[in-house]
């Protein structure tokens, strides 16, 4: 294997489009301000002056007619495009190419429509961006089938995943927690792909399972060293993907523990959070030794005051009551 | 314009397309009456000249986006009948395997990019295609086709603005039937033609009658020139009358019977051309005549197939998800 740097979460993706862009010359970006300006977040840094106009188009304000391009470019078999729809909480103005166009025409034209396509976009409470500009909304797409859904939360996962991500048949809603970007972790070097559907394990543990996504992985993980110290050995299992949704490593770990904690950042109800809790009851209710507790945001829009939003995000301290709770 | 420049051939296969159009609607009609069509369709019946002026300018490369009202497009470019009949019937030998039906009818093969049940939610797919043939260094174009009524919607808007600014070889051909479904085309804009918004876009725009398909053909003829020259995309407005209602069912309480009757007995784009083929002899009666028959027979052909296809089995649900295993995409058993 390559070398192993530390890199940031956002370089880690700079460094995946750019692996992609040189490889595969079907594959263009498309997005809002990701010419010389290099994204609203600095991810698509240099990579304009790298590929020029022909790769990377600067688009307009028109979400739909870009996602809606990017489509008929995947379906037409021409080009294997990125879209960059700078916050996810804008999918609101595109939401008929997701779902009606991109998710189902490969159903509905019985299995003959490749959409090989990524929609990339930042979410993510945190920067005091109110209800607009914070959300994460990963549980809306994996409600809708026909989308595969990715959330990363370590800077080699977001490589990894994006690579494999371009290179899948199927469109791929890839939310990147904007609050994340500049975390730093080991990322090698190599162009290293890490498959859809498949959960890491980021600590093991044998008394409580903590399922969590995105910046919830970080926070679940400081419970988990705090409770260490008291002999509570907690396992904390990172899906990655939600859709493809590695069923059997979450199952096998509750059946492990016989208690499970989800943490999201997503709205509470028909979610990712109560997905995961029915998954559980269904799967392992001889297993379970306590109620499921489920850690997530109330449901509520995302407040603008630092200190609202503060208590609005999920706590560290929310999460280890949780799992006190139940233990 | 010099319609003598136009080969005996293809006025034959203008004659023949639009005939085969009429046909399938005709015994679409019957046989969504007759309960073995499910669900709705929508008939191309009267606006036959646009896709089949159209269409005799594309090859097999080049791509089109359709609509709800997708039969004639798919016709016109030369897909399977038999495939498509199969899916009005909900078929598993149907193009999409009966998981489409008359608004999906599909065949990527010879460049259809699939009918469309949202209205204009194929417009910027077409211009996505011409993205892929401008990279990829092609002589290709694609074609949008779309109603009055998705001219109001933001993909249009978007989609147009996206191919105008990236220079794209694209046409975009709306066909102004005069109804979004009941609403009339006064009501929806206050301009007297579609194509008045090309301007807006920076490209050149026309508007046609679309019931002549020879001044069909001439226009798209030039965009589409234009658009493999590297010029960039062009609109057409192709002003026609839907002889149907909006879905069959429609009672089309919203116009008179006098307006319908009217279009029918003048504007009808298969009498127009027959009367055109004649009076310059290029075809007699007789030929006309067995061109009809000949359609019903493949039309026939196609229904016979359709019928006798086996329906799509209860496991096949299950598939076309995904490219790969629906394995944890699923996630409970059924």
């Amino acid at each position: 294997m390559g070398m192993v740097r530390e890199i940031t979460y956002a370089q880690a993706i700079n460094e995946a489009l750019d692996y992609k862009l040189s490889k595969d010359k079907k594959v263009i970006m498309i997005g809002e301000d990701i010419g010389k300006f290099g994204g609203c977040f600095g991810v698509s840094a240099g990579l304009f002056d790298k590929y020029g106009s022909e790769r990377i188009y600067d688009a307009p304000i028109a979400e739909s007619g870009q996602i809606g391009v990017a489509i008929g470019a995947a379906a037409s078999g021409l080009l294997r495009p990125v879209f960059e729809l700078m916050f996810v909480d804008f999918f609101g103005v595109c939401m008929d190419q997701i779902y009606n166009q991109a998710a189902k025409m490969r159903y509905m034209f019985g299995g003959k429509a490749k959409i090989s396509m990524v929609i990339r976009a930042a979410g993510g409470a945190g920067m005091s961006a109110a209800g607009q500009h914070s959300q994460l909304l990963h549980s809306i797409f994996c409600h809708l089938p026909g989308l595969k859904v990715v959330v990363p939360s370590t800077p080699s996962d977001a490589k990894g995943l994006l690579i494999s991500s371009i290179e899948d048949d199927d469109p791929v809603v890839f939310i990147e927690h904007k609050g994340l970007y500049a975390v730093k972790g080991p990322v090698p070097e190599e162009p290293q792909r890490i498959p859809l559907g498949v959960a890491d394990v980021k600590r093991e543990g044998k008394d409580i399972t903590i399922v969590a996504t995105a910046a919830m992985v970080y926070k679940s993980l400081e419970v988990a060293t705090k409770l260490d110290k008291e002999g509570i050995s907690v396992e904390v299992i990172d899906p990655r993907s939600i859709v493809p949704l590695d069923e059997d490593t979450i199952i096998n770990s509750i059946k492990k523990t016989g208690r499970l904690v989800v943490v999201d950042e997503d709205y509470p109800r028909a979610s990712f959070a109560t997905d995961i809790a029915a998954l559980a009851v269904a799967k392992c209710f001889k297993e379970l030794k306590s109620p499921v507790k489920l850690v997530t945001p109330p449901a509520t829009p995302i407040p603008f005051s630092p200190v609202l939003e503060k208590a609005w995000v999920p706590s560290v301290e929310k999460i280890e009551k949780a799992v006190r709770e139940i233990l | 314009m010099n319609k003598g420049e136009i080969s005996k051939e293809k006025l034959l296969w203008f004659y023949e397309t639009m005939v085969k159009i009429r046909v399938h609607e005709e015994r679409a009609a019957e046989l969504f009456a007759e309960n073995a069509i499910p669900g709705f369709v929508h008939l191309y019946t009267g606006e036959e000249a646009i896709a089949t002026g159209v269409m005799a300018n594309l090859k097999k490369e080049d791509f089109i986006s359709s609509t709800h009202r997708g039969h004639g497009h798919y016709i016109a470019k030369g897909g399977d009948i038999k495939a498509s009949m199969a899916e009005l019937f909900g078929k598993a030998t149907g193009c999409c395997k009966g998981k489409g039906g008359s608004m999906h009818i599909v065949d990527l093969s010879i460049g259809e990019l699939g009918a469309n049940g949202i209205v204009g939610g194929g417009i910027p797919h077409a211009v996505g295609a011409a993205l892929g043939m401008k990279l990829n260094g092609l002589n290709d174009v694609a074609v949008a086709f779309f109603g009055e009524g998705a001219s109001n919607q933001q993909n249009f808007h978007e989609g147009v603005n996206l191919a105008a600014i990236w220079k794209l070889p694209v046409v975009f051909v709306c066909e102004n039937n005069g109804y979004q479904i009941s609403l009339p085309y006064a009501k929806q804009q206050i301009i007297n033609s579609v194509a008045e918004r090309g301007k807006s876009y920076g490209i050149p725009a026309v508007s046609v009658d679309g019931q002549d398909v020879m001044a069909v053909y001439e226009v798209a003829k030039e965009a589409i020139e234009r658009a493999r020259n590297g010029e960039g995309p062009s609109l057409i407005e192709a002003k026609t009358y839907r002889f149907r209602g909006h879905f069959e069912g429609d009672p089309a309480i919203y116009r008179t019977k006098k307006e319908l009757e009217w279009w029918k007995e003048n504007k009808d784009p298969i009498i127009i051309f027959k009367k055109l083929l004649l009076e310059k002899n290029i075809l007699s009666e007789d030929d006309l005549a067995l061109i009809q028959k000949k359609k019903e027979e493949e039309i026939e052909e196609a229904v016979k197939f359709a019928e006798s296809s086996p329906q799509p089995k209860k496991e096949d649900i299950l598939k076309d998800v995904f490219s790969t295993s629906t394995k944890g995409v699923l996630v409970w058993e059924w």
